[in-house]
């Protein structure tokens, strides 16, 4: 099978791409970590820790929240890279069709652009964790394990969002998808405090959103609680959207680009 | 029907077809591609030209019929077709952030092709699209015209031996397209195969050895510029203007004059072997013309008479 070979020169291009512009968004990268363990681990982070609770099970505020936000981060690079970006590889720059006129064909053409995603979600969260390392929020070499957990977390946001991406006409519904989808597992699904404070409906609701699940995984992973049943479970649930979004996404990408 | 030597048919249809859901886009057509010659699709918009070529670029799948190209079939190898392909789509494809010389690196990789000889061809083909002193300048400072001679250097980047070009030159100024022409003029004469739409005959008439003319996902007719021109018009053309709304009456006392006569509503065009001995004709029978003009017939008699003078969307 000659699709990996393929799928690689398409790899390539993305990440020449990105060696171009890198720069623009390498900014941000660093100071959204930096912002929110400051504001929020240190600032909030204080009041929590003297409060009666002494922090959360038995930590410091800043030590569960850093590999939650971690998580989260990953989710934010995964849904910002597979929603302008592959509009434009479809209809703007159209990147992807001068790939489909060499001998990539669509398969490689989607590999090599979640390949990509992958490395800039890897990038993103592993600035992350040395912006985390330097707060003194990670308490042991462990929290490195927690990178997987962001890959895995953010893969799984990435392809259903890439097969929502190669259909949709406009970019309306990316707006859409950051103010109704991301902003409020952001806010509801476990990063800034344990579900359980949740009303019921709503900690039912959280269990069944890929972020809390790679929320838990990262944060289990990074402080070394992790029950081989629990991690199971995590990777086991994040592996059924990612692989029920890369089905989705190949014959949505056949469809649109191969007609 | 005989095996199609591949060697030199570079391009062999039988009932080609492409549907999309209802939708007929191409309707069983049949087209043979010889190597080393340049051959044209002509037509208005919508007549199934885009979509033969997407076929023939192995980007679209067959609906029904038969296709090789090179010899093989688009559904089981086009990867290795592809690969032989040089493609300049209809609409820009570049990568506006890199810059020119950039573009036709990374499109170089995608062929596997080696860097060392990717950045040598680069600079060939900069040259010879006189792209040479803009090679560092990003994409998107560029000029449409540049940017078409851009998009036809990154598709020589595998020296491909057909090259296929939607409408090369829609959208240029004189200037730009007449740069263009002279730089397919030179691949031809390289050997290059050329596959070419588009909708300007001049375009058709200056680099087409052989074209068809499609209308609503049919050919409707093959050739030659010269035959299709003896086929479907007269060797000249006399174009003669009357006062406006004579013409419909005037064309029954010169019908004779020529093989056939068309009423336009601002003058009349007849159709004729020696366009001088008509035009004496009109003058002798004393009908007074407000103008006359005798010209060479050219393709676009034939397009406008095959295809229409019915506008097109």
């Amino acid at each position: 099978m000659l699709a990996a070979p393929h799928a690689l020169r398409s790899y390539e291009y993305w990440l020449f791409q990105y060696k171009r512009t890198y720069k623009g968004s390498l900014v941000s990268t660093i100071l959204f970590p930096v912002l929110f363990l400051a504001s929020m681990g240190l600032g909030l982070g204080t009041l929590v820790d003297q409060s009666a609770s002494g922090g959360v099970d038995g930590r410091s505020y800043l030590t569960f929240l850093a590999p939650g936000l971690l998580a989260a981060t990953a989710m934010q690079t995964a849904v910002g890279e597979s929603t302008y970006p592959v509009m434009g590889a479809i209809k703007w720059v159209k990147t992807y069709h001068a790939m489909l006129a060499t001998p990539l064909g669509v398969l490689d053409v989607l590999v090599g652009h979640v390949l990509f995603i992958a490395t800039r979600i890897l990038i993103s969260a592993g600035i992350f964790l040395a912006v985390m390392t330097l707060f003194g929020a990670s308490e042991s070499p462990l929290a490195l394990f927690a990178l997987v957990g962001a890959l895995l977390t953010g893969l799984a946001f990435a392809l259903p969002t890439i097969a929502f991406a190669a259909v949709t006409e406009n970019d309306a519904g990316f707006a859409f998808l950051f103010r109704f989808v991301v902003t409020p597992l952001f806010l509801f699904g476990g990063v800034f405090y344990p579900v359980e404070q949740l009303p019921v409906v709503l900690e039912q609701v959280a269990y069944v959103t890929p972020l809390w699940h790679g929320v838990d995984l990262s944060r289990d992973l990074a402080l070394g609680t992790a029950t081989a049943a629990g991690t199971a479970g995590h990777v086991l649930y994040l592996s059924v959207w990612i692989v029920a979004g890369f089905a989705v996404a190949a014959r949505n990408y056949r469809r649109r680009l191969a007609v | 029907m005989t095996e199609p030597d591949p060697a030199e048919q570079l391009v062999h249809a039988r009932g080609l077809t492409k549907r999309f859901g209802d939708f007929t886009a191409v309707d069983g057509i049949d087209v043979d591609v010889r190597r080393g010659e340049a051959f044209g699709f002509l037509g208005p918009n919508g007549a199934g030209k885009s979509s033969t070529m997407r076929m023939i670029a192995c980007v679209s799948p067959v609906t029904d019929g038969t296709l090789r190209v090179l010899g093989r079939d688009p559904a089981t190898d086009g990867a290795w077709i592809r690969g032989r392909l040089g493609v300049v789509p209809q609409e820009d494809s570049l990568d506006l952030e890199l810059t020119v010389r950039e573009n036709l690196l990374v499109y170089g990789r995608y062929f596997g092709l080696p860097k060392p000889l990717i950045r040598e061809r680069a600079e060939e083909l900069l040259d010879f699209v006189q792209l040479t002193d803009k090679r560092d300048a990003k994409v998107d400072a560029l000029s449409g015209g540049m940017k078409r001679r851009l998009t036809i250097a990154r598709s020589l980047i595998n020296e491909p031996e057909v090259l296929l070009l939607d409408e090369p030159t829609t959208g240029l100024d004189p200037q730009a397209r007449h740069v263009l022409w002279d730089r397919l003029f030179r691949l031809k004469q390289q050997g290059v195969t050329l596959i070419l739409t588009t909708h300007y005959m001049d375009e058709a008439e200056q680099l087409c050895d052989r074209l068809v003319v499609m209308d609503k996902a049919h050919i409707v007719a093959e050739g030659s510029p010269a035959e299709l021109i003896g086929q479907w018009s007269a060797r000249e053309v006399v174009e003669v203007r009357f006062a406006p709304g004579d013409h419909e009456a005037m064309a029954g006392k010169v019908e004779d004059l020529g093989s056939r006569v068309e009423v336009l509503p601002d003058r009349l065009l007849l159709y004729t072997e020696d366009g001088d001995a008509a035009a004496a004709a009109v003058h002798e029978r004393g009908l007074h013309p407000v103008g006359l003009l005798v010209r060479r017939s050219t393709l676009e008699d034939v397009f406008l008479r095959l295809t229409g003078r019915t506008l097109v969307d």
